[in-house]
């Protein structure tokens, strides 16, 4: 490899990193070109794993939900909260939830961003509107995360009104994605 | 329970793809600990090591993978994760292995190889969040970071040029870090022009991601003794974990890293910690975060971290030095090892062993910070000398 291993035979390293003008710390940065250029080892590897996740009792009857068009909550009365997403225990009170509670399909932008980026940090063609919402009916500060449309960038903001937009009934398959994303409800 | 010293700390070098494997890497860092607190690896009870998502490496059983590289092989060894909150955990786990009386000589290490992933490390954050209600929609882990911004800015009336102040504060110390992976002087002029990613967050908010290791040397104060005049004391651990729940709390304040920081001020019996905290490492993987920390620390009131950092409150010459290392903005974020390099920042900083740096004022009290999973965990380390 031609390169002289930067290692710990560089002096006493405790008072090195103290030093006016320190020695190397240990490890051998790799430029772009060798990495690129392929001029050290490497052995590339790819594997697809295949999952089928249960959707559990509580997430399970959400989706059921939102295929029927209604998002739905449980509410706890040990703590008096309606809980969305929904859960079959409290994980304040540790204690069974009791009810399913039909909450409303509206709500209120807790926060957003504007993503120009993807999950492998690849850049986006369009950006995509992302938001935390606060449900209408659930208990103040609960929601979930969504997407918002019908909407320019400039317009969100946070306090926003949004309403779910749904689906239409033949294409929902009891996902998140039954709601397309949420739009303002009320004049900007 | 006993007195926990740290008496060696190491670090390689933080770039964005090293030649080393994390074995390699973590070998390094230990022995470069080990080296400076003039100890054998005989000397050595036990091993604590702490490394994030395996997903970067794609090798499951990644603590066994680096168990001989960290002085693990034939010792009672643990690893620990807390996501992001892993690197200031594992000499919290290590201290608890000292002060118990189970050991009297541990090697806690961190390390992080994140460059394997292709085609960026980015992608393996994708499998942190919610298989049913988060993933479908195409989720990063930059949409969370740039969420939590937010809904920070917008509580507090906080304007983005004050919290570029921290990318420019922090690259501009990692230039004196001889470990640093991104040390610049930069302006918030050009963190504000930087390409916006998630807005409101853009390039030059952001740390690297980055392969490279930390190590420290934790001894019971007899052993501590023998091998150093001068220890310095671990005088306080916390750690806290909120609802995984993530969108049903309020972002604009991590309750939990407040709770972590309780804990540990009152086991150092600190009441005041704004006036008893000389100087502090605080998490900065993104730069508003130092501001969530610092208030979440009791270090600055609730919105008002800013306005300490505009004031230069927060430089290496301010009244509370902030990250004099750099921080991970600046000196590079392989995740768990970035918290120790955190921690060893403290050492070295308490020993006045920084060089150029060493923080003005006289400092004899540090704390140290980190953070992560889904937005909820806190883990603070106290150190005095």
């Amino acid at each position: 490899m031609g390169r002289s291993h930067a290692g710990r035979n560089c002096g006493d390293y405790g008072e090195v990193m103290g030093m006016e003008n320190p020695s190397e710390p240990p490890g051998t940065a790799l430029t772009p070109d060798e990495w690129r250029g392929k001029e050290i080892f490497f052995r590339n590897f790819h594997t697809k794993f295949t999952y089928s996740w249960d959707t559990g009792v509580a997430i399970g009857h959400f989706l059921e939900a939102l295929k029927g068009g209604k998002i739905v909550g449980r509410s706890c009365s040990g703590c008096n909260r309606v809980l969305v997403p929904p859960r079959m225990f409290c994980e304040l009170c540790f204690r069974p939830t009791d009810d399913w509670i039909d909450v409303l399909d509206t709500g209120v932008v807790n926060t957003f961003s504007i993503s120009y980026v993807n999950n492998d940090a690849s850049r986006r063609e369009q950006p995509l509107f992302v938001a935390v919402i606060n449900i209408d009916g659930a208990s103040p500060g609960m929601g979930f995360l969504h997407l918002l449309g019908e909407v320019d960038a400039g317009q969100i903001h946070v306090g926003m009104k949004v309403r779910a937009k749904w689906k239409p009934a033949h294409e929902r398959t009891g996902a998140i994605t039954d709601i397309s994303y949420f739009k303002p409800s009320e004049g900007l | 329970m006993r007195k926990v010293a740290v008496i060696g700390a190491g670090m390689t070098k933080f770039r964005h793809r090293m030649l080393e494997t994390g074995r390699e890497l973590s070998f390094e860092a230990s022995r470069a600990a080990l080296d400076s607190a003039r100890m054998d690896i005989k000397n050595v009870d036990s091993v604590v090591l702490g490394s994030a998502p395996d997903a970067f490496d794609g090798l499951h059983m990644k603590g066994e993978y680096l168990l001989d590289g960290a002085g693990g092989s034939g010792k009672p060894y643990t690893r620990v994760y807390v996501g992001g909150g892993t690197g200031v955990f594992i000499p919290a786990a290590a201290w608890w292995h000292v002060a118990s009386g189970v050991s009297d000589v541990v090697l806690a290490v961190g390390e992080e190889k994140m460059s394997p992933l292709q085609p960026h490390p980015q992608y393996a954050f994708w499998s942190i969040f919610d298989q049913f209600l988060e993933r479908p929609l195409g989720v990063t882990l930059l949409w969370i970071f740039s969420l939590e911004m937010r809904r920070y800015m917008s509580v507090y009336g906080i304007k983005e040029e004050d919290i570029a102040l921290v990318a420019v504060k922090n690259k501009g110390n990692a230039m004196d870090h001889p470990s640093a992976q991104l040390p610049m002087r930069i302006t918030v002029d050009d963190v504000m022009k930087s390409e916006p990613i998630c807005t409101p967050v853009k390039r030059l908010d952001v740390s690297p991601t980055s392969d490279g290791a930390a190590a420290l040397v934790l001894a019971s104060e007899d052993v501590a003794r023998k091998y150093t005049d001068d220890p310095v004391w671990i005088t306080g651990v916390g750690w806290n974990v909120d609802t995984t729940f993530w969108t049903n709390r309020d972002l604009c304040y991590p309750e939990y890293v407040e709770k972590a920081a309780m804990m540990a001020y009152k086991m150092a019996g600190i009441s005041n910690p704004g006036k008893e905290i000389d100087f502090a490492e605080v998490y900065d993987p993104f730069d508003y975060k130092e501001l969530h920390h610092m208030e979440g620390l009791q270090l600055a009131k609730r919105g008002e971290a800013p306005k300490m950092t505009r004031e230069g409150v927060t430089q290496r010459d301010g009244d509370l030095p902030i990250n004099p290392s750099g921080g991970l903005l600046g000196v590079g974020n392989p995740i768990a090892a970035a918290g120790v390099m955190k921690v060893a920042e403290l050492f070295w900083q308490l020993r006045g062993e920084a060089g150029r740096r060493q923080v003005k004022k006289p400092v004899h009290r540090g704390l140290a910070q980190a953070w992560g999973d889904l937005m909820q965990v806190g883990t603070v380390v106290i150190m005095e000398r």
